[in-house]
């Protein structure tokens, strides 16, 4: 395995749903270890664009190199199960991988669930849930943890923590970790780079400089942007909560369509 | 003589019970009642092109099950048409054609209300062979199509992330349902096989903590039901596919009031 290689590279992504562009000239690389973050607003292609990189949907244009034999870990944006299906933590984590009970706990017990794993997945919080989706993902040894908004139904201090314990993960397991997300300011404290999303790339780099990027205080307004002082001056793990309502503003300006 | 009769459709009911109990929770889970009914209808379709072109109607059933089934995957692809609206559609127009072509049939007319409702005198040597070679086939695509269906059912495009096949096993479980409606033609008729699949499945969901003790316990069911209606339709000469529908549907009660009762005593 090669160092320097990135985990996965795309260049010029190109892709149309029902007529509508939805990415347009997406260049991309992840590089083994590094924390990602995909913002953007609704509706901007996040959720698209890792469905691509992880060869879900075929994009009509453009080119994707993923690292031989990469393993990804996925943890998707909706997770509902029928209440007719009957179904343990357990049994959840073993649905495609192989292991044993042993590998499950410890799984379990990295993102500190692991009193859990007898317990029937539909009596789960949504914060008991997420942990064990990561849980999950990590059962498959990741080279690469996508995660599609993993603090939904998550409680604003679970956030914090659940944000926390990624960064923990990769600094334990040195997988890459791709973040879908629009909650802004408590990402931001947890990622190397952003990537701000708009169906095209608007801006990418670390959180400080994506911050002061016209482009970024357009799409999110001059809150969002104020909002990272704290982030960018203070230390890492902070709880306290931000005035800051971390919605998104719309983005109406005509004279930006490209 | 009729014991004779009323063996081999026991024999041929269990063992399409004990696979479609276990087929019939992925009915469940999938949310694919409606799909049952489509394919099931076209049963009658199937049985007079068997006639027709003077094959085994089982063997038509199979094929027309199986063509319905790849309608229905290919109109499922195309969004704006995914609807109960269409599958009700497919459902009726395939058991209207089929009504029609027996209708219209000259000389040896086949005995209409034995294809909708089952009979079990209609259980021939050849059929029982028949049934339990499409049942053991059935058993073996179920437990090779299980791991994979399990993870699609439970979160599709996780399973697909993760390496999973999606057209390939729902292909494989479209020709499962289509084996064993082919199987269950005779015992319970075209109009009521989506039961044998559903019931026994629903009634098994309050006393299950796991899919595969839901499948095992919905076979169980299955078998309860297909017993138990079979018995009654010789004891009382009603039709059989009526007759097993009636007793999985008191095995389901009996899930309800047992289902009532726990949560009483969770209460208290």
């Amino acid at each position: 395995m090669t160092q320097a290689a990135p985990l996965i590279s795309a260049h010029g992504l190109e892709l149309s749903l029902g007529g509508r562009p939805v990415l347009t000239h997406v260049d991309l690389a992840i590089q083994p270890g590094e924390i990602i973050t995909l913002i953007g607003p609704n509706g901007a292609g996040k959720s698209s664009l890792i469905r691509v990189l992880m060869g879900l949907v075929r994009p009509d244009r453009g080119e994707i190199r993923r690292r031989p034999h990469l393993r990804i870990g996925y943890m998707p944006q909706k997770f509902f199960i029928d209440p007719a299906l009957p179904l343990r933590v357990t049994r959840l984590m073993t649905l495609t991988a192989k292991a044993g009970r042993a590998e499950i706990e410890g799984a379990l017990g990295e993102t500190g669930v692991a009193h859990l794993a007898d317990a029937q997945v539909q009596s789960l919080s949504g914060g008991e849930l997420q942990r064990v989706l990561l849980a999950r993902a990590l059962l498959l040894h990741p080279d690469l943890l996508v995660l599609d908004e993993p603090a939904q139904g998550v409680d604003f201090g679970g956030q914090a923590q659940l944000y926390r314990l990624i960064g923990d993960i990769r600094a334990r397991r040195g997988c890459g970790v791709l973040l879908v997300s629009h909650d802004l300011h408590l990402v931001m404290a947890a990622t190397d780079r952003v990537l701000c999303l708009n169906r095209h790339l608007c801006c990418a780099g670390p959180p400080e400089m994506v911050a002061k990027d016209p482009e970024f205080i357009r799409l999110f307004g001059e809150d969002a942007a104020g909002a990272f002082a704290p982030y960018a001056h203070g230390a890492h793990g902070h709880d306290h909560a931000h005035t800051l309502s971390g919605e998104v503003a719309p983005a109406t300006d005509p004279a930006h369509d490209h | 003589m009729i014991i004779d009769f009323f063996a081999r459709a026991l024999i041929a009911g269990v063992g399409v019970a004990l696979v479609a109990g276990p087929a019939g929770c992925f009915i469940v889970w999938r949310r694919m009642a409606y799909f049952g009914d489509a394919m099931a209808h076209s049963a009658l379709l199937g049985i007079a092109l068997g006639i027709l072109l003077g094959v085994d109607p089982a063997l038509g059933v199979l094929g027309v099950a199986a063509a319905v089934a790849l309608i229905l995957s290919g109109l499922g692809a195309n969004r704006s048409l995914t609807s109960d609206t269409l599958l009700g559609i497919l459902s009726h127009s395939a058991l209207s054609m089929g009504l029609i072509a027996l209708s219209l049939m000259r000389g040896a007319r086949p005995d209409l209300l034995a294809y909708l409702f089952g009979d079990l005198l209609a259980v021939g040597f050849g059929d029982i062979y028949w049934i339990l070679a499409g049942g053991g086939m059935a058993f073996v695509l179920l437990l090779v199509l299980w791991r994979p269906l399990l993870a699609l059912s439970v979160h599709e495009e996780l399973a697909l992330a993760e390496g999973i096949n999606a057209g390939a096993v729902r292909a494989g479980f479209m020709l499962l349902i289509a084996v064993l409606i082919a199987a269950a033609m005779k015992i319970t008729g075209a109009l009521l096989i989506t039961a044998l699949l559903l019931i026994p499945a629903a009634a098994a969901r309050r006393f299950a903590h796991s899919p595969e003790s839901m499948a095992v316990i919905a076979a169980c069911f299955g078998v309860l039901a297909v017993c138990g209606g079979l018995f009654g339709s010789l004891q009382f000469d009603t039709p059989s596919g009526p007759s097993i529908v009636f007793a999985a549907m008191l095995l389901f009660l009996f899930s309800l009031v047992a289902g009532l009762r726990d949560a009483r005593g969770k209460r208290v």
